[in-house]
């Protein structure tokens, strides 16, 4: 049963996703190129923006997967994805208010298969799909990453040995430079392709295209667009937590982690394999704590990571099957835009919120104090 | 039906040593050939020279040993992403 006119709100409200995405995981790549100064925000945000543009042309593994992979296509109806897209973005948002690193690609995944069983039950979902390309790899990719940054960081160390501070931390930024490219590469082949699987998915319940078809060029070339945007917009909050709350970085553990990252995600990318570039990230950073002497981890914002990663999944399936009900239950068309009013206005309301606590380029690092958004300093005493 | 793909799963770990933790370290030992030569402060014995943050040393032969090290990286990087390009565009057996 074809419906074009929510088709068009359904790859809107896909792009829109894509653009939360950009966002959340721009702190993937550069926290920790802003976090030592190898990069100024403004200009790390500028650049991943551009590389995750050109990433999202160069593998189309990852959409697959999302397309077919994970539910049965022939159950999916457009008001599925749409509140699938919903559940996604509301979980994605509220993660961001709180500065919370959480996984943009489990929010979408989640959401999917939460609207999924709303409207076909739990055989609509195709188990084994999910459990072996979702969340194993989920699971096991953060501790990869974690075990090859504190390698790197260890090696990176113990091979400078006799340079001296400065000179470590001049050449290493450099280094980070080039890393944090690699990833914001990364990041475009793995999580644009989400999208852009979503929208296929998409476009095969609404029979624009047939079944098991790979994306077409404009939904690439969009969903690239979104993504870069969203990057530059800059998802301050997230920059910050992974940059200072959860390890003090020096410029060798910067590219020591993000070398980490761009390495497991660029080969799972290449199985398909639909990663969490958040998790690796994160596992990244961490290992990059354990990896050199001396360094702190706040194993208390790990947790809370942890908890939130664990929540994501199931947490975005609830919204997702809670607004295919909303939907369902208007009916048709009205239904589907009813459900996306109620997200925009969930949306205005979180980003209303955030301004009380406002963290942009100038405050992203400050001193960490406990929280998010750093402690106010009066006016004379604020540094740069 | 299984689970987790081994092979894949070793490929990830063994690859992502060699690149993730490989290519840098070959990076910091083109810094550290880069730093031979009297020019730098090394911390073994320096006097008053230790704030500096000078890196490149004079030597030639470090030079042209950190040269070397960087172009592999650099090589390494440019062949993973041709190599993506190739994997993630199958040889087309659908129609653009």
């Amino acid at each position: 049963m074809s419906n074009d006119t929510v088709l068009v709100l359904v790859v809107i409200t896909a792009l829109a996703f894509d653009f939360t995405n950009g966002f959340h995981d721009t702190g993937n790549a550069m926290a920790t190129s802003i976090a030592t100064g190898a990069l100024g925000p403004r200009t790390a945000v500028a650049i991943s923006g551009v590389l995750n543009f050109v990433g999202a042309f160069l593998s189309l593994a990852v959409a697959a997967t999302i397309a077919s992979g994970l539910v049965a296509t022939g159950k999916v109806t457009l008001t599925v994805v749409a509140a699938g897209l919903a559940g996604g973005i509301i979980w994605n948002l509220l993660t961001w208010l709180l500065g919370i690193p959480s996984s943009s690609s489990h929010a979408l995944i989640g959401g999917v298969i939460g609207s999924t069983m709303a409207a076909a039950g739990g055989s609509a979902v195709l188990w084994h799909g999910l459990v072996s390309k979702v969340v194993l790899p989920a699971v096991l990719s953060p501790i990869i990453a974690a075990f090859v940054a504190a390698c790197g960081t260890w090696l990176l160390y113990r091979i400078t040995r006799s340079l001296t501070e400065g000179a470590r931390k001049h050449g290493f930024r450099i280094g980070q430079v080039g890393s944090a490219c690699v990833v914001s590469l990364a990041h475009g082949t793995n999580d644009a392709q989400k999208t852009m699987g979503v929208i296929t998915l998409a476009l095969i319940a609404n029979g624009t295209v047939a079944k098991g078809s790979n994306a077409p060029v404009w939904v690439i070339t969009c969903c690239a667009l979104a993504i870069a945007a969203g990057t530059y917009i800059g998802g301050w909050r997230v920059i910050r937590t992974l940059g200072k709350g959860l390890v003090e970085i020096e410029s060798p553990q910067g590219m020591a982690a993000e070398s980490a990252s761009a390495a497991v995600i660029l080969l799972s990318s290449t199985f398909g394999y639909s990663l969490s570039t958040t998790h690796v990230a994160t596992g990244s950073i961490i290992g990059t704590g354990l990896g050199k002497k001396g360094a702190e981890v706040r194993w208390n914002v790990a947790g809370r990571m942890a908890t939130a990663w664990v929540f994501t999944l199931p947490s975005a399936a609830i919204v997702g099957a809670i607004a295919y009900g909303i939907a369902y239950g208007i009916g048709g068309t009205l239904g589907v835009i009813i459900d996306l009013i109620v997200l925009a206005g969930i949306a205005g309301f979180i980003y209303w919120r955030s301004r009380g606590s406002k963290v942009d380029h100038n405050n992203v690092n400050s001193e960490w104090t406990g929280g998010v958004a750093p402690e106010p300093v009066p006016a004379e005493t604020a540094a740069a | 039906m299984s689970w987790i793909n081994l092979t894949a799963l070793w490929k990830i770990i063994v690859f992502g040593l060699i690149a993730g933790a490989g290519l840098p370290a070959l990076f910091a030992s083109g810094l550290y050939t880069l730093s031979w030569g009297p020019k730098t402060a090394r911390t073994a014995g320096a006097d008053g020279g230790a704030d500096s943050d000078v890196v490149i040393g004079g030597s030639v032969v470090g030079m042209v040993l950190a040269a070397i090290a960087f172009l592999i990286v650099l090589a390494a990087i440019g062949w993973s992403i041709y190599e993506i390009y190739t994997l993630g565009h199958p040889a087309t057996t659908t129609k653009k």
